[in-house]
């Protein structure tokens, strides 16, 4: 899933200052699960920003909707009237779903209340961690099923580098991955995969080569 | 200010706090009429958004009692109310009301005598603090809501 975190309130208290009456729209998927932009948060957020602006002299109205996914028309389509009725919308989506929301309602100002940081999953409560760089043409094959594209600090396609010590890396306190990924081809039997050397990868299937479209044209519904 | 009677609103778990406050009462034991208490299930029932409902509907204190730690009867609840409690403070902290106004408190069902301590601490704190701010009026000035020269505006 996406990884995102709920920015500063006082940064979202800013960039709402403005405004009188506000949308907070929260999204059911990935930022529910990670607790950052789900039902209960638009809950908190509208509660805090509603409490800031009520010791002022400029109150602040909430609306306050969920919708099952911001980064889809259809779900956007069922907010259009309440969408109307705000001076603006508090996207508490990943940065895909507060682009759709400002695309969806082109003369409505957008705020995007979380800060979108990774692709990756809870590895327990409370702990989420980034698994995947997205980087559009997965190794995981030859590396046991551990990304050193995400998980590498240096993003070292042939690892270790010099700098894992004791199974942990040299960059930050998180495990070497490389390190991992021995162990598991280890544990696996695959050791004499890892003598192959990994050729430079084509960068160009990444983020490096530009925005990014997928078209598939076999499920595209013909007017 | 000295005349200001706060309004406390106490989240109760029925297993411990609601009970001693039961006790509290068969022993005839004092406690301030300004605590309000709401029964839960559980402490682990309360949620930041309770909390912060209380407030915004006019408290000027807020507490949740639950069990002592190792003693809840949904073996968690009371630790995460702890977390969630903290959580709320900062909250609170952020708008500017304060998160000294939010307290959780662990006690047993037969611990009477604390249960209208605790009360009492609360009670003695909230009058100590004033009312709430969004029970009075603040200088705009004073908040943390200007606006930055970039934000939009339609
Ligand atoms: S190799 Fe690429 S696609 Fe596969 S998990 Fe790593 S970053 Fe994601
Ligand atoms: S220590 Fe391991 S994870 Fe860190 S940069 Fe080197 S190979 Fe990558």
């Amino acid at each position: 899933m996406i990884i995102a975190e709920q920015k500063p309130f006082e940064e979202i208290a800013k960039m709402t200052a403005n405004f009188d009456k506000v949308l907070l729209l929260g999204c059911n998927e990935c930022v529910t699960v990670c607790l950052a932009g789900g039902e209960k948060e638009v809950g908190v957020l509208a509660a805090s920003l509603r409490m800031l602006r009520k010791q002022g002299d400029r109150p602040l109205i909430t609306l306050e909707e969920t919708v099952t996914r911001q980064c889809e028309w259809e779900y956007l389509d069922q907010i259009e009237k309440l969408a109307e009725e705000a001076e603006c919308i508090i996207s508490m989506a990943c940065g895909v779903g507060v682009q759709f929301v400002a695309e969806r309602f082109p003369d409505k100002w957008v705020i995007p209340a979380l800060n979108t940081k990774s692709a990756g999953g809870s590895v327990k409560h409370g702990i989420w961690e980034e698994r995947c760089g997205l980087c559009g043409e997965c190794i995981l094959y030859k590396t046991g099923g551990v990304c050193p594209v995400a998980r590498c600090s240096k993003r070292i396609l042939n690892g270790p580098c010099g700098g894992s010590q004791n199974g942990k890396c040299e960059v930050k306190d998180v495990d070497c991955i490389w390190d991992q990924i021995y162990k598991r081809m280890a544990a696996l039997g695959r050791m004499d995969w890892l003598m192959e050397i990994e050729p430079e990868k084509d960068w160009s299937k990444a983020r490096d080569g530009g925005p990014r479209k997928l078209i598939r044209e076999d499920v595209m519904i013909s007017e | 200010m000295s005349d200001f009677q706060p309004k406390i609103v106490a989240f109760c778990c029925y297993y411990c706090a609601y009970s001693a406050a039961d006790l509290a009462g068969s022993m005839r034991l004092q406690y301030p009429p300004t605590v309000r208490m709401i029964e839960q299930p559980c402490s682990g029932r309360i949620d930041i958004r309770l909390i912060l409902q209380a407030f915004e509907d006019g408290a000027d204190g807020v507490y949740v009692a639950g069990c002592l730690e190792g003693d809840c009867h949904f073996l968690k609840g009371n630790y995460r109310a702890k977390l969630r409690v903290a959580q709320a403070k900062k909250i609170l902290d952020d708008v500017g009301i304060g998160g000294d106004r939010v307290e959780m408190y662990n006690l047993s069902g037969s611990m009477g005598p604390r249960f209208a301590e605790i009360a009492h601490e609360m009670h003695e704190r909230i009058k100590k603090l004033g009312p709430s701010p969004l029970n009075r009026k603040v200088e705009p000035s004073q908040l943390n809501c200007e606006a930055e020269p970039a934000a939009g505006q339609q």
